[in-house]
């Protein structure tokens, strides 16, 4: 091959600080498949939008795998069921009905408008944590403790568990990056003895909570008795090992592009200060703006499926980009403008249909309560650092560090 | 004036009146102001009360979760308005361009939109009507005095009308323990709206849920006691039920009296309109100046054969309201249509309902995803061999892809294979629709043939 294809370039490290010129050049192709056996690439808002909706894709590990996945996985040996983000109805149904019942409406509409002060609470203690620095790494000190410590206390897991489970969670995490250079079939074995790992050790909580419940998700899990019954023990530890890392994975990528968005834009975080109601729409643009989660690389047609009159054959992969959906000219205006005032911003951040992402709520509320408190604690903020360096993966997408400066602290109630 | 200069005289200080100040009211009063209309806007209402909510009245507000007194619309803007409310229109003079009111005042207009909507439609015998426990449930009032009676646990709830609103309250009261008695004149819940094999389900559902549910019949008579309150339904298989509460949900009639003689082509099926929302004169002639939007309404619509179509669903009322409010202020080059997808919505028994389409244009029907007995299911309904609707119980996510299916005229039965298909769902089968020449109470969505002021329709028979 004379040049790299277009995949090549969206997933080499190189384009990682900003793909958003690969997206453009990509939705010129709005289906590309550039190679036989290779994935079709979707990048416009409306066709990403109807096939996150189409049931003749699916989301079912073992039909990615018969799709000749070579990057992804492939057949899982270690034992632990495909978690419902790999499955399809009515699986993927009962699964996340049961995981849904601690966590939100309707049976528990209340959880997340109780953690509200807790969360805040925590935010303010890592800044707090600054002390007299004058220059912090945003992702280490605030971006990554602040959500590992919710999802800890939400799950049940101990937080000072973290180093143990982390050497699990990287190359877990790092399997998910359809890279496209060599070395797969050795990450895979990697994941793989990760998620074993993980797994046992979450059977150990799990056993603990069999024989004493207590007031957290994984007790609710093992304790379940909905009309949809228990999960079983595997099913609860794949389900556990999805919530702890989807739990803190993407909003770590979330907060801290969100900080990077706000200081390239000074006067939104400006307003913000002043504002802190703005946040909301904060959010939302930059879901839409950056989102953590750049395409989604798992989905197979299960049937041929025509787009923008290119029949897309049935057994290929698909993948979903949503990041190029998001600045996609044909749905949003002046789409490469960040700008918290636009009257609709319907992203694709989370997704859509039936996998749209659990865990929206509570991304949602920690970053609008951390990029809240940033906007009104830290004295002159300053990139010090632009772009930063990145963390490798193409699809859950981020700064690796932040290096920011400032003045001082203002006092917690200005 | 020529055309220009009068749209830009009536966007300046021209006066717009909309009758009706329910949901499609207000969003088009909100939808004049954010285009720009300056002049003077006048909403005239005959409930004493600002525009409210209508759904939580047979949800939320039976169940005690919400109140009736506050399920008031959210406001999109400021819409500086002269509310007329607690005073009924009783009369239009299209040529001195007046609305007449039911206290003697008269209202001039140089644009008009009605948005009247439609009232539950009252039990016919008005001795029995009148009885103390019988009820309707469409306004605000109807909920207040419904939900009192319902906090003072009544014996027994007897539910004439098994179409939507029939059933919601039915799984209200079972949700609160209360007994209840449906009775319906077709063989099964919802089969006006649905057809009898969805019907079918809903009716497992509701006798899962502890409802004594009876198909096939008529109320006949309702029997009161001495004090005048109600003690017994009588129905036409013999048998009686002791109940102390009726609530009758036998559908909605469309509030156009109020125009007879007014020469616009309005009757017992609405007010027929073009698809830009111009009312239509009885002659079939197109109005200039009158709009009609809401459940009032009945439009030709291209995705079923340019039939009339009447849509008592609430996303209609909205997308209606503001179409033809753009259309009110708009150079005829600047006009759109309102083509909106018919979608409706019901929760009733833990299960969220909800269709797109006109199901009951259906002739064939295939479950595509999940299963019927598991109550988690999509169906696609098939008209000449296109897909014309489809209806979810609980997996209203994939809803989106068969209302492309809708508008693209996809092929039905669908060929290609989905996610979670069934053995059930392997091949069509008759939806079982009830003959259409049959009264039902039902459906939401009603096909109302080709000709837009059909004046036959004002001498269709009394059915009771």
């Amino acid at each position: 091959m004379t040049h790299a294809s277009l995949l090549q370039r969206i997933t080499d490290y190189a384009h990682r600080a900003d793909p958003y010129p690969l997206y453009e050049e990509l939705r010129k192709t709005p289906v590309l498949h550039e190679e036989e056996g290779g994935p079709y690439l979707v990048s416009s808002y409306w066709d990403i939008a109807g096939l996150l909706h189409d049931p003749r894709v699916s989301s079912d590990a073992a039909n990615l795998a018969a799709a000749g996945a070579d990057v992804l996985g492939g057949p899982d040996e270690t034992g632990l069921p495909p978690s419902f983000i790999r499955l399809d109805p009515p699986e993927h149904d009962r699964l996340r009905r049961i995981a849904n019942r601690p966590f939100g409406p309707p049976h528990s509409p209340r959880l997340l408008d109780s953690l509200r002060d807790d969360l805040a609470e925590i935010v303010s203690g890592l800044i707090d944590g600054f002390g007299d620095a004058r220059e912090v790494d945003l992702v280490d000190q605030f971006a990554y403790p602040f959500p590992v410590t919710v999802i800890c206390r939400l799950l049940g897991v101990p937080r000072e568990d973290e180093p143990r489970f982390r050497a699990w969670v990287d190359p877990i995490v790092a399997n998910l990056d359809p890279d496209t250079e060599a070395g797969e079939a050795e990450r895979r074995r990697a994941a793989q003895e990760a998620r074993t790992h993980l797994g046992m050790y979450l059977a150990g909580l799990a056993e603990q909570r069999q024989r004493e419940p207590r007031d957290d998700m994984l007790s609710a899990l093992v304790t379940s008795q909905g009309p949809d019954g228990p999960m079983s023990v595997m099913e609860v530890l794949s389900t556990a090992v999805l919530l702890l890392i989807a739990g803190h994975e993407t909003t770590v990528n979330l907060i801290t592009n969100g900080m990077l968005t706000l200081l390239r834009h000074p006067e939104v975080l400006r307003r913000l200060r002043e504002d802190p109601d703005l946040v909301v729409r904060i959010v939302e643009e930059l879901l839409r703006y950056e989102p953590p989660v750049q395409f989604v690389p798992q989905r197979t047609c299960i049937a041929d499926i025509e787009v923008r009159g290119v029949t897309i054959p049935k057994g290929s992969r698909i993948w979903l980009v949503l990041a190029a959906g998001n600045r996609d000219p044909e749905r949003f205006k002046d789409p490469d403008r960040f700008d918290p005032d636009r009257e609709d911003i319907q992203h694709l951040g989370f997704g859509s249909g039936i996998h749209s992402c659990f865990g929206a709520p509570l991304a949602r509320m920690e970053t609008q309560i951390a990029l809240t408190a940033l906007a009104r604690r830290l004295d002159n903020p300053r990139l010090l650092e632009d772009p930063p360096p990145y963390r490798r993966n193409a699809v859950l997408r981020g700064p690796r560090h932040l290096r920011v400066g400032f003045d001082g602290l203002r006092p917690e109630r200005a | 004036m020529a055309g220009d200069d009068f749209l830009r005289w009536l966007r300046r200080e021209g006066r717009i009146v909309i009758v009706g100040a329910s949901l499609a009211g207000l969003r088009a009063a909100e939808t004049l102001r954010a285009e720009g209309f300056a002049g003077s806007l006048t909403l005239i209402g005959d409930e004493p009360y600002e525009p409210y909510d209508r759904p939580p009245l047979s949800k939320a507000v039976l169940l005690g979760k919400a109140s009736p007194h506050h399920t008031e619309l959210p406001r999109r803007r400021e819409i500086d308005a002269t509310w007329r409310l607690g005073v009924a229109a009783t009369g239009l003079d299209t040529a001195a361009k007046r609305v007449r009111l039911a206290d003697g005042d008269e209202v001039a207009y140089d644009r008009l939109l009605i948005a009247t909507g439609v009232r539950a439609r009252p039990w016919p015998r008005e001795s029995e009507a009148r009885l103390d426990g019988v009820f309707v449930l469409r306004t605000r009032d109807d909920a207040v005095r419904f939900r009192r009676r319902l906090d003072s646990s009544p014996g027994r709830v007897f539910v004439i009308g098994a179409g939507f609103t029939g059933s919601e309250i039915a799984s209200a009261c079972r949700e609160r323990g209360i007994a209840v008695t449906v009775a319906e004149r077709a063989d099964a819940p919802l089969v006006g709206a649905l057809g009898g094999v969805i019907g079918a389900v809903a009716g497992e559902l509701q006798r899962e849920h502890g409802v004594d549910l009876r198909t096939g019949v008529m109320v006949t008579a309702l029997e009161g006691d001495a004090a005048g309150r109600v003690r017994a339904a009588h129905l036409s298989d013999g048998t009686s039920v002791e109940t102390d509460v009726v609530v009758v949900s036998l559908g909605a009639t469309r509030n156009t009296e109020w125009l007879a003689g007014s020469g616009l082509g309005a009757g017992p099926r609405g007010i027929a309109c073009d698809a830009g929302c111009r009312a239509f004169d009885f002659r079939g002639i197109v109005t200039d100046d009158i709009f009609v939007a809401g459940d009032v309404a009945r439009s030709p619509h291209p995705l079923f054969g340019y039939q009339f179509l009447s849509l008592e669903h609430w996303g209609n009322a909205v997308t209606q309201a503001e179409t033809a409010a753009h259309n009110m202020i708009s150079a005829s080059s600047e006009r759109r249509p309102h083509i909106w997808v018919p979608a409706f919505w019901s929760a009733q028994f833990g299960v969220n309902i909800k269709s797109v389409g006109v199901p009951g244009m259906g002739e064939q029907i295939m479950i595509t995803q999940g299963s019927r007995a598991e109550r988690r299911f999509v169906a696609a309904y098939g008209y000449q061999g296109r897909v014309i609707a489809a209806v979810s119980f609980d997996n209203a996510r994939w809803l989106e892809f068969y209302q492309r299916l809708i508008e693209t005229a996809a092929p039905f039965p669908p060929d290609f294979a989905t996610v979670d298909r069934r053995a059930e769902g392997r091949a069509p089968m008759p939806a079982d629709f009830p003959d259409p020449s049959l009264p039902t109470h039902g459906p939401t969505v009603t096909l109302s043939g080709y000709s837009p002021a059909d004046r036959r329709l004002v001498f269709t028979p009394s059915r009771h």
